[in-house]
């Protein structure tokens, strides 16, 4: 399979293989008009099987939302044709925007423009919780 | 600006320290008696507790301050739609330090970020509820000379029961302390607080639903009431009501010295035949409410610098 190099842009590494497409979906890449790549079920090493994601563009990458969904992501940015940068993405420690409590109790579902936000309460098993409720976060929504 | 919103919000420290200033209050109360003089406590209730709100205002009076605020939700802007965050920031303009409560969980945390004055949460839903944590820890400080190397059951409604989540939080900072955890399989804890507090901390603990059979190896036992408004199915409340009733014949294997906790009000899970029982300590706990709530209010408005 080719795929043309990237210029200026990223690649998305190490996406834990199935969450790739949905990782571009939540990046909101469908929106864009530039090349991108999603490949699937990419043999690693490491992990078995993987997904990568490459965007030919020099965009704002929402990197807590990338740690969230799949930690343990390598984003490499590219320059001019060159590896510049080689970014580990860690867990956040906040999740401000990125998804949403679903606890009907909780102020974030009636209060004007309150930003859901979540807190890392558990780093070894990816445990976000609401900052308002303290609901558990889900990744499947 | 400092508020509480979580019991955890306050180091074991400044809760010791505020322990101190209560007992400190309930031997000298004249000392007190004009610390907040022209300062006004704003009582914000968007759902009715007629117990907590008149504790805030005996606190706030007999600190020699004045009280204003609501009770009823209907009478306000935000029956017209006005935002927790507007409400806060408008009272921040005519009082000193706010006392709210709200149906909504994460409301007065909400309050506090745009508030330019203190913060209480005095109950918000079914989540926190930090001001009865403090009575319930100066009560079983008071009673047991200490907060550690004790072992205290939890009886009734464990999975809404907000006091029960926040008082366990707290008491697991303390060393010593063994929980007896007795509810219905259907009123069980939540599993995350038993895995982000109890076992994170250590804290040794058991399961039951036998009351009786534990009732000898307790110092403290925490009752609650099953809260009809938790529930969304009424069924589900009608069949869980009366697990457990606390009978003087249920105290027979009790120690002499156990101290009856609950945070009130009762329905029927106490039976009012241990009311005069020396172990039964659930009205002395409303009197150390209001004695702590002074001492949090002082504290609060010592550190804003409103007080001296």
């Amino acid at each position: 399979m080719n795929i043309d190099s990237i210029h200026n842009g990223f690649v998305i590494d190490h996406i834990p293989a199935g969450r790739g497409m949905k990782l571009y979906e939540l990046l909101g890449l469908d929106a864009l008009d530039c090349s991108i790549a999603l490949i699937k079920n990419v043999p690693s090493k490491k992990m078995g099987k993987k997904d990568i994601i490459k965007i030919d563009a020099d965009i704002s990458l929402n990197l807590d939302l990338i740690g969230f969904f799949a930690p343990d992501v390598t984003v490499n940015i590219i320059r001019d044709g060159v590896l510049v940068e080689k970014k580990s993405i860690a867990l956040p420690e906040y999740l401000t925007g990125v998804i949403r409590c679903k606890n009907p109790r909780c102020i974030t579902s009636c209060e004007q423009e309150l930003a859901h936000k979540f807190k890392l309460t558990d780093a070894e098993n990816h445990v976000y919780r609401c900052i308002y409720c303290e609901t558990k976060a889900s990744t499947e929504q | 600006m400092k508020s509480l919103i979580d019991i955890l919000d306050f180091s074991v420290e400044e809760v010791n320290a505020l322990l101190d200033t209560a007992d400190d209050i309930i031997a000298n109360p004249d000392k007190y008696a004009e610390c907040c003089k022209r300062k006004k406590l704003a009582t914000l209730f968007f759902e009715p507790s007629t117990r907590t709100r008149l504790s805030f205002e005996a606190a706030m009076i007999e600190l020699g301050g004045s009280v204003i605020g609501f009770s009823d939700a209907q009478n306000t802007s935000s029956s017209k739609g006005e935002s927790v965050s507007d409400t806060a920031k408008v009272i921040s303009c005519y009082a000193d330090i706010i006392a709210m409560r709200h149906p909504k969980e994460g409301a007065p945390l909400v309050a506090a970020q745009a508030a330019s004055i203190p913060v209480i949460n005095a109950g918000d839903g079914g989540h926190n509820h930090p001001t009865q944590t403090l009575a319930d820890l100066l009560t079983i400080r008071r009673e047991k000379g200490s907060l550690e190397n004790f072992t205290i059951g939890f009886c009734g409604d464990l999975k809404f029961g907000r006091t029960v989540h926040s008082l366990i939080n707290a008491l697991a900072r303390y060393e010593g302390v063994r929980v007896v955890l007795i509810s219905p399989d259907e009123l069980k804890l939540p599993s995350y607080v038993k895995t982000d507090v109890l076992d994170r901390k250590g804290i040794s603990y058991t399961q039951t639903t036998d009351l009786e059979a534990v009732m000898p190896e307790l110092d403290v036992l925490y009752m609650t009431r099953v809260q009809k408004e938790r529930f969304f199915n009424e069924e589900d409340y009608l069949r869980l009501k009366d697990s457990y009733i606390l009978t003087p014949q249920k105290l027979t294997a009790a120690k002499k010295d156990l101290c009856i906790l609950h945070p009130l009000p009762r329905v029927n899970e106490i039976s009012v035949a241990i009311d005069d029982d020396p172990r039964a300590c659930y009205f002395k706990q409303v009197l150390c409410a209001k004695y702590v709530r002074m001492a949090l209010i002082l504290k609060l408005l010592k550190e804003a610098g409103k007080i001296v």
